[in-house]
């Protein structure tokens, strides 16, 4: 930018800092917004939308089910191994299933995924292996899986980054001319961000076929969400000229209806939609953390009646679209899949010594070179010593 | 042979639209390039003949350029990106060290990026604060990119191909009060690897290395220093990032003395790095300590001071004297 436009860019928004804000009670914003999309209630009764239809067959609904059912035990799986010390860290996904596998399933095996660090369950729906998610958290590498193979991007640690990427890359889709879409996860945490809000600008401008899904999960670590924002989160697409929808997050069908819309808009040319996924993070935010020090048990319990397995559960028995032998079988597929994600960290090999070296670089460097040489001398040092 | 006489400026220019010309996935994006053609023009006329599709003004926002320009490369475009002015590189620093320098090797090799950042860098020119910086230090310390300057029109061009063609990102520091300087470009011969240090001028009584905007210093400094009976040698380091420390070496055993000299603070500057590597490879040749000679640890001065603070040839040549008489 230019000194001028720096200049003229600053001004106004100092001195309209004050002004709006100062005598606004400090509600907890985006926790009483008018507009909630929601298909299935939290007594698992069927409601309609009139913008968001869907019809699913049994098949589809237990298939939902049973995506949530299974990612939530691979996600209790990975935080036992963390208490056990298989794991350095771990970032829990549950109470986020239905926003996770709703989204997840709405996408097109030609679309891009770009996660954070907690999308375990659009992984799940994106077929890659779960056992691949843990290489980083057990520290044995920082991916562990070819982001081209499922079109789903490595997990990203500094938040809100991604979702310039997702912009990026979406805007590389259009000059393709090819019709599919990408989406940008994130968190009420990372909308604070500035490369969010300048994804936000880059996608309106640039018209990207790009759905950026907010999972407003209330807390960024200890922070709650009206430390983030004074506006429902949704509404803040508003400002940047593109659509923004709240959704019921513990609702799969909603945030499967309102994903599926917000890409078909996309691949219409129609640009971005912010979706902003109203759900809440049941555990810590990594195993570092104690949510008993900054929020109160009652809270997680109100949430607790909202959980979005439970719900889906309650409504494909009372519409008789699952039996006995459904659940039991899902139970079993669940002890077998907690199993093997056991045994497949337990197993995961040391990775070479010498492997800090590799890709560093995709041209090589003589830097890297030499100090890859020193390091190999130095390792074969205590070899001949041994002799 | 196509010999041409052509200003750096001209030389980048020409350059680029080499390679928007060659690779349609080659793509330039930043604040003003396109109808402005950049505040400096080095990508004037471009837009008109490649269109808005290929060079893109983009918002005011530079981590924006830097990570959407990281998505596009990601679905295989190659863009070229321009952050206005060194000292506006910052609000990209993030998007640049944790993400464009670390893909690679996060994701075992599966991912190239192959982003190029051109960021005009150095004073010399009278600016107002934050455009005159010279912070290629803080990038070169960065695992996964690469770091170049070109001080003359044909590495100019040459360079910028280079960096264009290569997998790995590249932080390109034009140095922008050498920018209507003019040199000869052979265009169709390419001279040498982009990351090769190469003699400006020989010697045998001591080593001047620098890039950049130094360079036209030292070589001043070096015809000085004859007209005294001195022989000085002076090595265009070029890359920052790698760097060519054989290059530097085979120089010094031969004049046995160092000068290192750049604009930017010497304080961790790239002067710290090399008087260290040819310190432990050339201890017994050398007669002298390595030199450095540079900027202050302060922040960049006043436009009115910033000839008291870069460096000037007499400052070089002092420094030449301080270590033959050692």
């Amino acid at each position: 930018m230019t000194v001028e436009s720096t200049a003229a860019a600053r001004k106004p928004r100092r001195s309209s800092k004050r002004t709006s804000a100062a005598k606004t009670p400090a509600k907890t914003p985006g926790t009483s917004g008018p507009e909630l999309v929601q298909l299935l209630t939290p007594e698992g009764e069927r409601v309609e939308h009139p913008d968001y239809s869907i019809d699913l067959s049994a098949d589809e609904l237990r298939a939902l089910y049973r995506d949530m059912v299974l990612t939530r035990r691979f996600d209790a799986e990975a935080t036992a191994l963390q208490r056990q010390g298989e794991l350095g860290l771990w970032a829990s996904l549950l109470g986020q299933e239905a926003a996770q596998i709703g989204s997840g399933r709405a996408l097109r095996d030609d679309d891009y995924v770009f996660p954070t660090y907690r999308e375990h369950g659009v992984a799940w729906c994106r077929g890659v292996d779960p056992t691949n998610l843990l290489g980083m958290f057990r520290g044995v590498n920082h991916g562990g899986w070819d982001p081209n193979t499922n079109n789903f991007h490595l997990y990203t640690i500094v938040i809100g980054s991604q979702t310039l990427h997702a912009t990026g890359y979406a805007m590389g889709v259009a000059k393709d001319g090819a019709d599919s879409a990408v989406i940008a996860y994130f968190g009420d945490g990372a909308s604070s961000q500035g490369d969010v809000a300048e994804a936000f600008t880059f996608s309106a401008v640039y018209n990207a076929p790009v759905v950026f899904f907010c999972q407003n999960n209330q807390w960024a670590i200890s922070e709650p969400t009206e430390k983030q924002t004074r506006v429902p989160l949704y509404q803040r697409a508003q400002g940047f000229g593109f659509p923004g929808v709240r959704v019921d997050g513990n609702d799969v069908l909603a945030c499967l209806a309102v994903t599926r819309s917000a890409l078909e808009r996309a691949r219409r040319g129609e640009g971005p939609t912010l979706v902003e996924a109203f759900t809440y993070r049941m555990g810590a935010h990594t195993t570092s953390d104690d949510p008993t020090k900054y929020r109160a048990d009652e809270e997680r319990a109100s949430w607790e009646a909202k959980d979005p397995i439970l719900r889906l559960r309650t409504y494909l028995e009372n519409e008789g679209a699952a039996d006995e032998a459904f659940f039991t079988g899902l139970d079993e597929e669940s002890e077998t899949l907690g199993k093997r994600v056991r045994e497949a960290v337990r197993s995961m090999p040391q990775p070479d010594r010498m492997a800090i070296f590799d890709h560093a670089y995709a041209d090589g460097s003589a830097l890297v070179d030499e100090e890859r040489a020193q390091f190999a001398a130095y390792q074969a040092s205590f070899a001949e010593e041994g002799k | 042979m196509a010999m041409e006489k052509m200003s750096i400026a001209k030389a980048l220019n020409e350059s680029l639209r080499k390679a928007l010309d060659t690779d349609p996935k080659v793509l330039i994006m930043g604040e003003d390039v396109g109808k402005l053609g950049g505040v400096f023009r080095i990508t004037d006329g471009l837009q008109k003949d490649f269109g808005e599709g290929r060079v893109i003004d983009t918002p005011l926002a530079e981590s924006g350029i830097v990570g959407t320009a990281i998505g596009l490369a990601l679905r295989g475009y190659r863009p070229v990106v321009e952050i206005q002015f060194d000292g506006f590189v910052f609000p990209a620093y993030d998007q640049i060290v944790t993400q464009l320098a670390k893909m690679h090797a996060r994701s075992l090799g599966k991912i190239k990026l192959p982003v190029v950042v051109r960021i005009p860098y150095g004073g010399g020119i009278g600016a107002v604060e934050h455009h005159s910086e010279s912070p290629e230090a803080l990038f070169a310390h960065v695992a996964g990119l690469k770091v170049v300057s070109p001080s003359n029109a044909s590495d100019a061009y040459w360079m910028m191909q280079q960096a264009v063609q290569s997998d790995d990102p590249v932080i390109f520091f034009e140095p922008k009060r050498r920018y209507w300087d003019k040199g000869e470009v052979d265009t169709e011969s390419i001279p040498g690897g982009l990351h090769r240090a190469s003699v400006a001028r020989t010697g045998t009584d001591l080593t001047l290395v620098a890039y950049g905007p130094m360079v036209k210093v030292c070589l001043e400094a070096a015809a000085a220093a004859q007209e005294e009976g001195k022989s000085v040698e002076v090595v265009d380091l070029r890359s920052m990032s790698p760097i060519d420390f054989d290059a530097i070496q085979a120089s010094v055993e031969k004049t046995r003395r160092l000068v290192v000299v750049h604009e930017a603070p010497v304080f961790y500057g790239s002067g710290a790095e090399i008087a260290a590597r040819i310190t432990e490879r050339c201890f017994y040749h050398l007669e002298a300590p390595v030199l450095r000679v540079g900027g202050y640890h302060v922040p960049y001065p006043p436009a009115r001071l910033e000839d008291e603070y870069l460096p000037g040839l007499d400052r070089v040549l002092d420094a030449v004297d301080r270590s033959l008489a050692y």
